[in-house]
């Protein structure tokens, strides 16, 4: 009888192996007979391609493994903002989709139901192409709120130019540990002795005055340099100085942003929605300000219906954010899966890593979201 | 009962995949692609997503162009028939590895030939059926007329997973001159977004160029700088480890040169069989065994000949009567001052 209960795992897992081991022998054979090595030394040679945007210094001269990492905080980037954006746009939705006012109340739903039923790519198109058709030249760019230019080649906005930055850079820290360590003691003395601090008011004070104290006594000096449109040809123009932040990059978050936002605004509506009504009326008839009653009783419930849905969506806006290959944004796809790996000609090898990365960055967001979702979760006494 | 269910199905997918691994190891010898090929009964062919003159569509799906004449010509010398060819618009990052992995089996989709891509990633050049070089292109109101008017700060919008990029880099290097390169990767995204005004200059072979120009929203407001800054030899290219296949599409884009050569034409391919010169007898099959050597018949080049024409006729067709480069500059036979030179078919 025991052997009846085994004998299914054992041969689904012999078969399992089976299949792997085909594929990798076919694969192994197929190459052998084409003449492709497999191996990763690729890496240290020279990419000897450009980037359009990076974050960290990269030209031609540096390695593949150096693309790669382009390719991948490029990636980053797009995602954490996109992420953080569209937390923002999706909450405000998704309350607006429960105002009472109906003006608010349609525009919320109307906003939602165009946004989410048009595929990604084409939403992507339409920003960048539209964008692009709609913006001005260099030459005929006007400023915008008094130092930065919006045009066709991108956005140029004054850079900062930092004198003793990394003190700067500590203090930031050192406040951020201040602020960590006075919550938890205003914490406790409001459980002791009920003692209740402005602790919002009190941390903003800290996180301002500290970092602000480094300008006097650390020596840290901030200027700014300024975008000056330069002539490179009788009717063509760019911005030289400040920072230029492609076209590529504000279409591609954008697009993300509005489609991923409209996800986020159905969980948070279906998350208050979850929460029942008499929950409401109880916090109100003990005293409690409508304020208070959202923040103490309805959202600490509805964030657990809320996060769930919403980790996922972060982890498909991160996978979407390899869309940017189709209009030029040089994410980890269109860097690496892309250029690198037509160089190179390692296909296996480039897919590998590139799926490896993306599995990473999402367990990584999952993990992260998980375990803010316990931390929140009602603790069962 | 389903759990028995389960384990049969299991047991059955396993023989299956042990079978495979037998029938595969005991794979026949000489060409396997020739053998597929005419076992499929056409010939899977990978072009470009829509380059005039080289591969493009037409409304009704009838692929043209010098590039799809190649496949053409492999279709009508295998098969017997030019029109037997399935072809598979790829992008230029997809392009060797749909060879590689066996999902087509001859790329002709102007593919510059250099030593990396030959030697290193299982691939075999086996001929040159365009010379072309690099080139730039620029609005003609901005009054650049030389590479040499180039101010740093210059964007130049082009394709990934080409030698394009590579050249870019090298040429804006070797003059000193700071530049953003605009990647996309695929050519219509290239063109929208450089006739958009994305960027300063767009860069890619000169033949590819003057195609493109004429897709732009009024052509005339851009020319291409007289410059060259790279040899871009594009041909046929076909996977490593089949010599007989390669063979065959080498001597499909040769005899297709050569009957150029030799004045062969669609037209008087019949007239040629009774003609007095031995090489041109032999290239319309009237003499010799010149087929046997690829397990063909000895009619395979004058099918090639009469179903999609000389060199000549297939450029005049596809490039200079639709006016995207009307001068055949290098691509000219060697006789007539241009450096098409193929190794005689004897």
């Amino acid at each position: 009888m025991k052997l009846k209960k085994i004998l299914p795992q054992f041969l689904t897992l012999l078969f399992i192996v089976l299949i792997f081991g085909f594929f990798t022998m076919n694969a192994q054979e197929n190459m052998d007979t084409r003449g492709i090595e497999f191996g990763f030394g690729f890496l240290k040679q020279e990419a000897s391609f450009d980037i359009q945007f990076s974050l960290i210094d990269y030209d031609g001269s540096k390695s593949y493994a150096r693309a790669y990492l382009v390719g991948l905080l490029n990636t980053l980037l797009v995602s954490a903002i996109g992420i953080v954006l569209c937390t923002i746009l999706g909450v405000v939705i998704g309350v607006a989709r429960l105002s009472p006012n109906y003006l608010i109340n349609r525009t919320a739903s109307f906003y939602i139901e165009f946004f989410r039923n048009i595929p990604l790519l084409l939403q992507i198109f339409f920003w960048y192409f539209a964008a692009l058709r709609a913006l001005p030249m260099p030459e005929d760019a006007s400023l915008l709120l008094g130092t930065s230019y919006m045009t066709i080649k991108g956005l140029y906005t004054p850079a900062p130019i930092w004198n003793n930055f990394d003190v700067f850079l500590i203090s930031l820290i050192l406040s951020l540990i201040i602020i960590f360590f006075f919550n938890r003691y205003a914490k406790r003395k409001q459980e002791e002795a009920g003692i209740q601090y402005p602790k919002f008011l009190i941390s903003l004070g800290i996180f301002i005055i500290i970092p602000a104290l480094t300008f006097i006594f650390g020596g840290v000096d901030l200027s700014w340099s300024f975008p000056e449109l330069k002539q490179l040809a009788k009717t063509s123009f760019t911005y030289e100085g400040g920072v230029g932040i492609p076209p590529e990059l504000i279409a591609l978050t954008l697009a993300l942003t509005l489609y991923t936002a409209t996800f986020i605004a159905e969980n948070v509506r279906a998350g208050i929605q979850g929460i029942g009504k008499g929950q409401k009326e109880a916090a109100a008839s003990i005293g409690l300000t409508p304020g208070q009653v959202l923040k103490l009783v309805i959202m600490p419930q509805a964030l657990r219906i809320i996060i769930p849905p919403t980790t996922n969506q972060y982890l498909n806006l991160t996978k979407n954010s390899s869309l940017a290959a189709a209009i030029a944004y040089p994410d980890l796809v269109l860097v690496f899966a892309g250029t690198a790996m037509m160089q190179t000609g390692r296909a296996i090898e480039i897919v590998a890593i590139t799926m490896a990365t993306y599995l990473t960055i999402s367990l990584s967001i999952s993990v992260f979201m998980n375990w803010y979702n316990k931390s929140i979760a009602i603790k069962e006494k | 009962m389903f759990k028995y269910l389960k384990q049969l199905t299991s047991l059955v997918a396993m023989v299956a995949v042990l079978f495979t691994f037998t029938t595969e190891t005991m794979a026949a010898k000489k060409s396997k692609t020739l053998k597929n090929t005419q076992k499929k009964g056409f010939v899977r062919c990978g072009v470009s997503q829509g380059l005039p003159g080289f591969s493009n569509a037409d409304a009704a799906g009838n692929w043209t162009g010098v590039d799809v004449d190649v496949c053409r010509a492999v279709a009508a010398a295998v098969l017997g028939d030019a029109s037997k060819v399935k072809y598979t618009p790829l992008s230029a990052k997809e392009r060797f590895t749909a060879l590689t992995s066996g999902e087509i089996d001859i790329l002709s989709r102007n593919t510059t030939w250099t030593l990396s891509r030959d030697a290193d990633i299982g691939l075999t050049f086996v001929g040159v059926n365009f010379y072309d070089g690099q080139g730039f292109m620029v609005r003609k109101s901005s009054g650049i007329t030389s590479t040499s008017q180039f101010k740093n700060g210059i964007s130049a919008c082009t394709n990934i997973g080409t030698t394009t990029e590579l050249n870019m880099r090298d040429f804006f290097n070797s003059k000193g001159i700071s530049y953003t390169p605009v990647a996309f990767e695929k050519a219509d995204e290239v063109v929208a977004a450089y006739d958009a005004g994305r960027c300063d200059t767009y860069t890619t072979d000169k033949s590819g160029l003057a195609a493109q120009r004429t897709k732009m929203s009024n052509p005339d407001e851009h020319i291409v700088l007289p410059e060259t800054i790279s040899k871009e030899p594009l041909g046929p290219v076909v996977r490593q480890g089949d010599s007989v296949w390669e063979d065959i599409v080498r001597w499909s884009l040769n005899t297709m040169i050569e009957a150029e050569e030799y004045g062969i034409t669609s037209g008087n391919a019949d007239m040629m069989k009774t003609s007095d010169n031995p090489a041109i007898k032999r290239l319309v099959g009237a003499e010799g065994e010149m087929g046997a050597a690829f397990g063909l018949d000895n009619d395979w080049n004058y099918r090639i000949i009469t179903q999609v024409g000389n060199y000549g006729e297939s450029y005049k067709r596809n490039i200079a009567d639709t006016g995207i480069l009307p001068d055949r500059g290098p691509n000219e036979l060697w006789t007539k001052g241009g450096i098409l030179y193929v190794p005689p078919s004897r």
